[in-house]
């Protein structure tokens, strides 16, 4: 319940928070909301030597209509997004997904950067970014670089981010496919977390599938785009049959998570389940 | 009455609550206060070889540590308070419970070592530093293994880890000779799953010592400081009770887990008077997982047998009861007296018999939870008629109402009903409730709906459960010859203040249940002064005289009767100082509306008066004590039995197996009812709780013993979105043998709604071929029988 | 190191060690202890409390983290010795047993209807589902919620 003494760094800006990371090595950890990092520390899972806040930094508090994309900066928390016009518009399973997340004093606090550094395997966001084909922009000592989203996840709390670098934007692409998305949640009944989250992103024309995406959260170790019911259903015409041949895919010949209290048989059925609620929504 | 009895009156002790003035066990600090933290043990069942606490000593605000081999033998841990012996006369066994683990530990989170420094932080990081070594053993955590040859033995002098077996009613040759001859027997094996009571305020306990006076002081988390002060002096730490003081302040509910004596209330008393400084242990939610007393886990055969008529013939019932690693305070008495004394239900079954082999395994120990064998009791009982009622083709409204106990009163000419099980009933109109219900339900086009559902292939279903309970323990002379060590009375002091304004002292603890209101409600009527001149006193055994405290559903039938005698005492000793003062005689005078008045006269004077007088005793009766202040100890005649009928109307969704609770009804009878939205409040509050069993909640234990949802991040509790809201009723059938005749409501509503629930999902799928579901009825289990139907 | 804030209206300033959570330096370090802890991993919400208006688990916080914050607990709910209405809506609907959860559910509420004054019986469920409740099976706090969006026209 208490965490293990460390040293505690408020940073003045992105680079500050930058230098410090350098200067207090390994073991410094970057603090945002605090959301996913408190917890495990309070438990001594997790035990950084020095926390760089980077709560503070308004800079990093913005959601940006960039024409092509929409920028989110790291620092906007769940309710923001939950919350805000543009992103219902643009990227409707975005706001759903961060209406979903934890409870409302959750989101309250809680940021999108810091959940995709976390990288937990039962997070929402992580199929919801890969469907709608986000990039990820990050700065380090080097400068910016970005990251698609399809090579951001890299394995179970593995990222693509280095350690001395920070998270700083989400990057939305304002297609026609995003602006038709959603996300649909089986939650876990204690902590809520999803035992399948889908996202579907999915553009339409002349009642046929012109575009899609799907991104899930929470079924495997990491979240995966799934390739099985999006080739299935690209180009087809939307009719009951075709989206319920294309969710049949779902996860298939993916790895998928069991425990004492939901089994991989029917984590995948539910997979199929959602993927067929989703795409059946959006069509 | 007057104007408070039987109304909704807003509560007192609110008032605290809603603006953050409550004071819990943790929010107490004393000057000088050190805190512990427990070192547990990770493993269900290991020989500790060694504790090495040299790096904890060296830690930063160290302040003492202690092993179990540290604390003197004679403090051989904490006791058991019902002895519960073999069917053939042998002793219980009653394996010790020490304060620390002496060499073994048999659950996960068993006590093995305690660290003590100046913050709790340092206590954490000092308790971190210590280092355990165990030699890991086998571990058993389902009872049926555990009784079996072979099975991991837990205690020494304990064969086959069985504790008692028990058998009740009216004898296995009967029902299975009924059975025999039955036209329809219907079969259930039944699991009724291990729950974890998980009140929102962790237990906590500080101990505090006074060496100029040699005194102890204990706040903790209880329901009960009377009955912890007893059980702690008498049988743990050897201490004279003079010399000790339990306080048990606001409490964040307890629902039966804050019954017992827990080995950390003993080890803080102990530790204190060791570092002469008072000492803070609070639990951690884990902690609270791992070690606060546990609930239901039987697993149950049961038979019930019909005639050709649908008439119950026989019911047949063998339990096999986890009790956990040790016996906990009631343990002993949930799957026997608690739970076999019910299993006539509100039926005329001639014959009945129940057996129950109990014993230990490496898991937290189990004891009351909310309902406390009647709930499992109720289980199988409903869950056999509801089965019964699809086999035979029946309407399960209609195979209840052909088999209930007829209406009576408990009056001569409508004596009690005497159970096959032991009970004697004391009043009840079990159709009167079902009834009712149905009404409520709007049944028979509930019905239609059902049909009409199921034929667009919606899986709709409706569950019903009707229950008997035995609340307000308990007869002292009755459960003392069934083996409780302790009578089960109430105690009430009420004090009158010179100046007419009264202060109760209750053993009564509230924690939740409102009493603060509903005995100042009692009071202010019988006395006719206003609630505001009421205050109420209780949790503090240096203040209240003596008390058993809350829990069996037992504050207003027996503290309140307690509460009603004191109460006549005041008046007949204040009638006498009236009649004094009137010059008239006592028998001249009536009481009403807070005045003694000369019958027929309009000369009378009041309450306050009276009082100011018996303090101020110038003018006075010869021969008569000054003072108004009365004490009473108030035994109950019999158990009293509250009953009820409930239903859930549910929608499965098809493709995930997820349970949709649509409407939940009860119509509920505890008697009278002096606060009708406190006692509303008490049946939402059990309802839930009772869902919870049967959709959501079930502790599990892994195969080496490791309780694989200690957390709330995996042990799934009904949240406000997981329920809906609750349409109650209720008939009042008042208790003949108390004062009040009030019967209890605390429980009713966890007892009757777990059956009623599993009952409409069993039912939703019944059109599939699904005949019974285990509880939690959680997504997956639904899904996977509607799988295995398909 | 140096932490200040404002609390209920009231400036403070402590030396705090960075591990100290926030609800620990409301309960120890100012007495504060309205607020509740009910468990370790950020579930039970009986630590809520309002950081510069929205309401956060205190549990899950860095007193640090709140250097130069506005802080309000249950103890600042009234207003001149006034009850706040939601206040005076769990008393009124029985939204309270225990009392162990109430001041996170009251602070909950006030978070939900400060976002939508007449919320249905469905966003008042969700909105508090970051609150547990083990005595009242939330039906009397869903009443209360209600209430207290009625009061306010």
């Amino acid at each position: 319940m208490i965490p293990e003494s460390f040293d505690y760094q408020r940073a003045s800006s992105v680079s500050d928070a930058i230098s410090l990371l350098h200067q207090h090595g390994e073991g410094a950890k970057i603090l945002a909301g605090g959301h996913s990092l408190v917890p495990t520390m309070k438990l001594r899972l997790s035990t950084p030597a020095t926390l760089i806040d980077i709560g503070d930094l308004t800079e990093l508090k913005y959601i940006s209509d960039k024409g092509d994309y929409l920028a989110i900066g790291a620092g906007a928390t769940h309710w923001m997004l939950e919350s805000s016009d543009l992103i219902q518009q643009k990227a409707p399973a975005l706001s759903q997904s961060a209406g979903q997340v934890g409870d409302v004093q959750v989101r309250n606090r809680g940021t999108i950067g810091g959940v995709l550094a976390h990288s937990d395997p039962q997070a929402d966001y992580p199929g919801v970014i890969l469907a709608l084909n986000a990039t990820i922009v990050v700065q380090g000592s080097g400068g910016e670089r970005t990251i698609a989203a399809a090579d951001y996840f890299t394995g179970l709390w593995e990222t693509a981010l280095e350690e001395t670098e920070i998270l700083t934007e989400v990057r939305i692409p304002t297609d026609n496919a995003n602006a038709n998305s959603c996300y649909l949640k089986f939650p876990q009944p204690a902590s809520r977390y999803p035992y399948v989250g889908c996202a579907v992103a999915m553009s339409t024309a002349g009642g046929s599938c012109a575009e899609i995406r799907v991104g899930f959260s929470g079924v495997g170790e990491t979240a995966f785009r799934d390739s099985g019911v999006e080739n299935a259903l690209q180009g087809q015409a939307l009719s009951e049959s075709s989206i319920a041949a294309a969710s049949a895919k779902a996860a298939e010949g993916r790895s998928v998570l069991s425990d004492v209290f939901v089994s991989e048989e029917y984590r995948r059925a539910m997979a199929q389940v959602y993927a067929k609620r989703a795409l059946s929504q959006l069509s | 009455m007057g104007q408070y009895m039987g109304q909704s009156v807003k509560r007192v002790e609110d008032q605290r609550f809603i603006t953050g003035k409550g004071q819990y066990t943790d929010d107490i600090q004393l000057p000088g206060m050190t805190f512990a933290t427990i070192i547990r043990s990770p493993l269900a069942h290991a020989n500790i070889t060694n504790i090495d606490l040299s790096a904890a000593k060296n830690a930063p605000g160290f302040v003492a540590s202690f092993v179990g081999s540290d604390i003197p033998e004679a403090i051989a841990g904490v006791p058991c308070g019902w002895q519960v012996d073999f069917k053939n006369g042998d002793t219980m066994k009653e394996p010790p419970h020490p304060l620390l683990a002496r060499g073994k530990a048999l659950h996960v989170g068993d006590a093995v070592a305690v660290v003590i420094a100046e913050t709790q932080a340092q206590a954490k990081d000092a308790a971190a530093m210590v280092q355990v070594e165990y030699e890991e053993l086998p571990a058993v955590t389902d009872i049926s293994a555990a009784l079996k040859d072979g099975a991991p033995q837990l205690h020494d002098g304990v064969p086959n880890n069985k504790i008692f077996d028990w058998e009740l009613g009216s004898g296995l040759d009967a029902v299975d000779s009924a059975l025999a001859g039955a036209a329809h027997v219907t079969s259930l094996d039944i699991v009724n799953q291990r729950l974890v009571p998980n009140p929102i305020e962790p237990r906590s306990a500080i101990g505090d010592y006074d060496d100029s006076r040699d005194y102890h002081t204990l706040y903790t988390s209880s329901q009960n400081p009377h009955v912890i002060r007893l059980l702690m002096c008498a049988f743990v730490l050897g201490l004279p009770e003079h010399k000790v003081r339990v306080v048990a302040p606001d409490v964040g509910g307890g629902f039966g887990s804050k019954i017992f004596h827990y080995i950390e209330e003993a080890l803080m008393v102990w530790v204190a008077k060791q570092i002469k400084r008072p000492v803070k242990w609070t639990a951690e939610r884990t902690e609270s997982f791992l070690t606060d007393g546990q609930g239901r886990d039987h697993k149950t055969k049961a038979q019930m047998g019909f005639d050709s008529n649908g008439k119950m013939v026989a019911l047949k019932v063998e339990t096999d009861a986890n009790l956990g690693a040790y016996l906990s305070t009631f343990s002993t008495a949930v799957p026997t007296y608690l739970h076999g004394t019910l299993m006539q239900g509100l039926y005329t079954t001639p014959a009945v018999h129940i057996t129950v082999n109990a014993g230990v395994t490496n898991t937290a120990p189990v004891d009351a939870y909310r309902g406390a064998g009647r709930p499992e009791a109720t289980f199988v009982l409903e869950r056999l008629v509801e089965t019964a009622a699809a086999e035979m083709g029946v309407d399960p409204a209609e195979l209840r109402l052909k088999n209930f106990i007829p209406p009576f009163d408990g009056s001569e000419d409508q004596p009690g009903y005497q159970t096959q099980v032991a009970l004697q009933y004391d009043s009840g109109n079990y159709e009167g409730v079902l009834k009712r219900l149905l009404e409520m339900s709007d049944y028979e086009n509930l019905k239609k709906d059902r049909e009409a559902a199921r034929a667009n292939g919606k899986l709709m279903g409706i569950g019903l459960s009707t229950y008997i309970e035995a609340c307000g323990i308990a007869p002292s002379a009755v459960v003392g010859s069934l083996g409780a060590r302790a009578g089960l009375f109430e105690a009430a002091n009420i004090r009158v203040e010179p100046t007419g304004s009264v202060t109760l002292f209750t053993g009564s603890h509230s924690h939740g249940q409102g009493h603060e209101t509903t005995f100042a409600q009692l009071i202010a009527d019988d006395l006719g002064i206003p609630i505001e001149n009421v205050e109420i006193v209780h949790g503090d055994t240096a203040k209240v005289p003596f008390g058993m405290g809350t829990y069996g559903s037992r504050s207003l039938a027996v503290g309140g009767s307690a509460i009603v005698k004191s109460l006549d005492k005041i008046k007949e000793k204040g009638a006498k100082i009236a009649a004094h003062l009137l010059e008239a005689s006592t028998e001249d005078l009536d009481f009403a509306e807070g005045k003694w008045t000369v019958r027929g006269t309009d000369k009378s004077v009041a309450f306050g008066d009276v009082s100011l007088t018996a303090y101020v005793p110038h003018n006075y009766p010869e021969g008569l004590e000054p003072g108004l202040d009365e004490t009473s100890f108030y035994d109950p005649a019999n158990f009293t039995y509250p009953f009820g009928a409930h239903m859930a109307v549910v929608e499965v969704d098809p493709d995930t197996g997820k349970v949709d609770l649509k409407r939940f009804i009860s119509c509920d009878d505890v008697g009278n009812v002096v606060n009708p939205m406190i006692v509303d409040g008490q049946i939402h509050g059990g309802v839930a709780q009772g869902i919870g069993q049967a959709l959501l909640e079930g502790a599990v234990y892994d195969e080496s013993g490791q309780l694989a949802n200690a957390s709330y991040m995996d042990y799934a509790m009904p949240r406000a979105d997981d329920l809906p809201s609750f349409e109650l009723d209720r008939t009042v059938t008042p208790c003949p043998h108390n004062p009040l005749g009030a019967k209890g409501a605390g429980e009713a509503g966890t007892i009757g709604s777990t059956p009623a629930v599993v009952n409409a999902v069993v039912d939703a799928l019944r059109p599939l071929g699904v005949t019974d579901l285990e509880m939690p009825l959680s997504p997956q289990r639904v899904w996977a029988a509607m799988q295995q139907a398909k | 190191m140096k932490v200040s804030m404002t609390v209920n209206g009231t400036a403070f300033e402590h030396d705090v060690e960075p591990r100290t959570l926030l609800v620990q330096h409301l309960r120890e370090n100012m007495g504060l202890t309205g607020t509740h802890v009910g468990c370790d991993t950020s579930s039970c919400g009986a630590c809520t409390i309002l950081v510069n208006g929205e309401t956060v688990k205190s549990c899950t916080l860095l007193a640090v983290q709140c250097d130069g914050a506005d802080i309000k607990t249950i103890e600042g709910m009234a207003t001149n010795g006034d009850l706040h209405p939601i206040q005076e809506s769990f008393r009124e609907k029985h939204g309270l047993q225990c009392g162990f959860c109430t001041p996170g559910m009251i602070l909950s509420s006030w978070q939900l209807l400060e976002r939508n004054p007449k919320p249905s019986e469905g966003e008042i469920r969700h909105a508090l589902e970051g609150n547990f409740c083990r005595c009242t099976g939330y039906d009397n706090i869903v009443k209360a919620v209600q209430h207290a969006s009625q009061q306010s026209a």
